[in-house]
């Protein structure tokens, strides 16, 4: 995978407190890219992993500030690839700072941000703000996507080459799908000359209408119009011919059935440079959590049925999904107090990811690692950034989880300016203790929270 | 005088200039050889004028031109012919008449040269097949554009003294350019190096058949270039998704002091004109010592007058000639 070009390291807010060298002790060290999962110790010193391993499970370095983990976690922190904020304007669902602090308390340590703003990151102006923004504000490191199109309009599409430069890690059209496909196919081979990968969400516009959920039994008996998966298939089919075409670089954003991943499976046989990303929704629920039409979970693409998740979840398993992101999506509760149909699409969900992700962990479907690859070393490697791995010189971004302790979501203790969560009331077992960012501690948990 | 054209006769004996595609190292040299000399004899040489003298010279251009009609008109009055252009925009066309019958109604009126311009690719070579006299392509859609090559050839020999060896660096939008094509073929038979630089969104499919090594990044295109020629690009481009911004097509495929210093430091720097300032050259580029814009205009009508007098050669005596 040809890694990004220059990379923006966006630090997280300046007013964090130095700290000195740590040594973190009798951890289980759970490291994705090496598969490593055993117990040993991780010595943290100027921001950067300094040196980890078995020997150091007993043995502190001299001078180190020594922390016990019992024997819990200690991995590397979340990269969420797919994370709505309002900034800029809609400040009043999420800010950066907000949704920074919500990463931070849900053990993700680098936050890639949506286009989908306004006005929409499309020009290199855009960019710098949001690098700006996130340096004063933001207490994990934040990441930009910009726009492919210009508006999001589909129509024409951006200074691709300038805002690589600027730091946009990956394109994107945000919540639309690009319907034209000339101009799909500019874009990717375009932007082939620059190296920029091309990240789309897959629904064909007129296939899903005004659909409000998935196509089927359920919305037919809630007499809700559906999305069929083939709004879906088919965009997924086109974009990855135009991947042979054009030699582009492509991941589709969130897919959410068997057919999208057997048109990606076979593109990866051919050799294209196509991955895949899901959401933790399409992973953890289905549409009979719907209910009685629960608007908060209205997201798109819409939740499917239990077999169709059921696959993505065999193929975390067996390591066929690139990346397991949030799709953090905060909204209002103007905008989702509203019948089903005219609700706003979308839910919070930074916060509740690795909860939500452990629960296939505890089911037993997937094993530690390759749970937490398509969360961590996966994004890093898809979006050229140095986090994501436990390794010597990488920076110290970890997370350290007691993966047992059960608790239950309260949406109003969500830190998210907006309380939209899926999971509001659901029992989560295994819990984000201590949260690091360049070797700095920002969230640890207080019991009683 | 008839052995003479008889011995030149021999090294172009077309009736027709409709593509650089076919022609020959002793065809090309032919035509620049006598272009050369017609650049370096004054304009008004009284025995020029004799070679057109009673014929019939038509530009007829469905596109606008300025500067190639212009060129032509005067090459061929230099000539001594008589020089008809048709205003196609006010003609005949517009009131819906197909291209095969405008021929057939201009072949009626017996001209000896015509000059065709049309947008689309193929239509000159339509049009030769449906007249009896020679026919000059003036450009056909993005297909060709002959004498544009043989003047950017010229001026390159007259710079540098030769064709063979030197790389050629030809950089913009070479999907929608004819001058593209025919400056392929013409340097790459006359022994050049031709590199093409462009987005892949203004690259045509498998432009490497061409002959030629192609850079999607201008700043390793131009490494060690001779000759720098830099393309028009138009501002539909932007609207149809083929670049994203006038400043973003500066910033990396624009011909700015920074990328030139990767050429020979000697490069010539071309470019076929009209010229969009600050898009694909930078305004103190196409100023600069090294720029041989000017020159290009110049044998423009040196190359048009000597391809004028080879079809001559081959044209049926005319009336005037025989009296």
């Amino acid at each position: 995978m040809s890694g990004a070009g220059q990379m923006h390291t966006t630090t997280a807010a300046s007013s964090r407190k130095p700290a000195g060298p740590t040594a973190f002790i009798n951890a289980r060290l759970v490291d994705p890219e090496t598969n490593r999962d055993e117990p040993g110790g991780l010595y943290v010193k100027d921001g950067i992993i300094a040196d980890l391993g078995a020997s150091l499970r007993r043995n502190a370095p001299e001078g180190a500030t020594v922390v016990d983990c019992k024997g819990r976690m200690l991995c590397p922190g979340l990269i969420d690839a797919q994370v709505f904020t309002g900034e800029p304007g809609y400040e009043h669902r999420e800010t950066l700072k907000t949704a920074s602090h919500s990463a931070a308390a849900g053990g993700v340590t680098t936050m890639i941000v949506m286009p989908d703003t306004d006005p929409v990151i499309d020009q290199v102006s855009l960019v710098d703000f949001i690098q700006r923004r996130a340096r004063d504000n933001a207490i994990v490191h934040v990441h930009t996507m910009a726009a492919v199109t210009k508006g999001l309009k589909g129509e024409e599409m951006t200074e691709i080459g300038l805002l690589k430069r600027a730091g946009a890690v990956a394109f994107s059209n945000g919540k639309m799908s690009v319907a034209n496909t000339r101009v799909m196919k500019n874009a990717l081979l375009y932007g082939r000359d620059f190296g920029a990968l091309i990240v789309h969400h897959t629904e064909d516009p007129y296939l899903a209408g005004s659909g409000a959920m998935n196509s089927g039994e359920v919305a037919t008996r809630l007499g809700l119009p559906g999305v069929p998966k083939m709004a879906e298939i088919i965009t997924i089919e086109r974009d990855v011919r135009l991947v042979e075409m054009t030699g582009g670089r492509y991941h589709a954003a969130t897919i959410s059935c068997p057919e999208s991943l057997a048109i990606i499976r076979q593109a990866k046989a051919r050799g294209l440079n196509v991955t895949c990303g899901v959401s933790i929704n399409h992973l953890t629920l289905n549409e009979n959590d719907i209910g009685s039409y629960r608007t908060f979970l209205k997201v798109r693409p819409p939740l499917r049925n239990e077999s169709d998740r059921a696959a993505m979840v065999a193929a975390v398993a067996n390591g066929e999904i690139d990346t397991i992101v949030s799709s953090h999506d905060p909204q209002d509760a103007d905008v989702k107090r509203r019948p089903f149909a005219e609700a706003a699409d979308g839910a919070a969900g930074l916060e509740t990811l690795l909860a939500a992700a452990l629960r296939l962990h505890h089911s037993g479907d997937v094993a530690l690692p390759t749970l937490l690859r398509p969360l961590t070393f996966n994004p890093a490697k898809l979006f050229g950034l140095p986090g994501g791995r436990l390794r010597k010189g990488a920076p110290a971004d970890l997370i350290l989880v007691d993966l047992d302790e059960p608790w239950v979501v309260n949406k109003d203790h969500l830190r998210s300016r907006s309380k939209n969560s899926p999971f509001d009331e659901a029992k989560m077992q295994g819990r984000v203790l201590r949260t690091l960012v360049d070797g700095e501690t920002v969230f640890e948990f207080a019991a009683g929270r | 005088m008839a052995i003479s054209a008889q011995k030149q006769s021999k090294s172009f004996t077309h009736r027709h200039l409709l593509s650089t595609e076919k022609l020959t190292v002793p065809e090309i040299e032919f035509l620049l050889d006598l272009a050369d000399k017609n650049a370096d004899s004054p304009p008004q040489a009284e025995k020029k004028r004799q070679v057109l003298r009673g014929r019939t010279h038509i530009n007829l251009f469905f596109e606008s031109s300025t500067r190639t009609q212009a060129s032509f008109e005067l090459a061929a009055k230099r000539l001594g012919a008589d020089v008809m252009n048709m205003n196609v925009a006010a003609s005949s066309v517009t009131k819906g008449e197909t291209l095969i019958d405008t021929a057939i109604t201009l072949n009626a009126m017996r001209p000896d040269i015509i000059v065709v311009r049309h947008h689309a690719a193929g239509a000159v070579e339509l049009l030769s097949q449906k007249v009896d006299c020679s026919v000059i392509n003036a450009g056909d859609g993005a297909h060709q554009h002959p004498t544009q090559a043989l003047l950017d050839a010229l001026t390159i020999r007259r710079a540098k003294g030769r064709i063979a060896g030197l790389s050629v660096a030809i950089c913009g939008d070479i999907l929608h350019s004819r001058v593209a094509r025919s400056n392929i073929d013409v340097l790459n038979t006359m022994g050049a190096r031709v590199r093409v630089i462009a987005p892949s969104t203004l690259l045509p499919a498998k432009p490497e058949r061409l002959g030629v090594e192609v850079f999607t990044d201008m700043w390793k295109g131009i490494e060690g270039a001779d000759v720098v020629m830099m393309l028009r690009l138009q501002r539909e481009r932007m609207e149809s998704s083929y670049v994203p911004s006038v400043r973003e097509y500066f910033h990396f495929f624009g011909l700015d002091h920074e990328k030139l210093a990767r050429a020979k430091p000697d490069a010539l720097v071309m470019h076929p004109g009209p010229m969009n300032r600050g898009v694909e050259i930078a305004s103190t580029i196409a100023d600069d010592p090294r720029s041989v814009i000017r020159e290009q205009v110049e044998m423009g009508v040196a190359v048009r007058m000597a391809v004028l007098e080879a079809l001559a050669m081959n044209l049926p005596k005319s009336e005037a000639a025989k009296s």
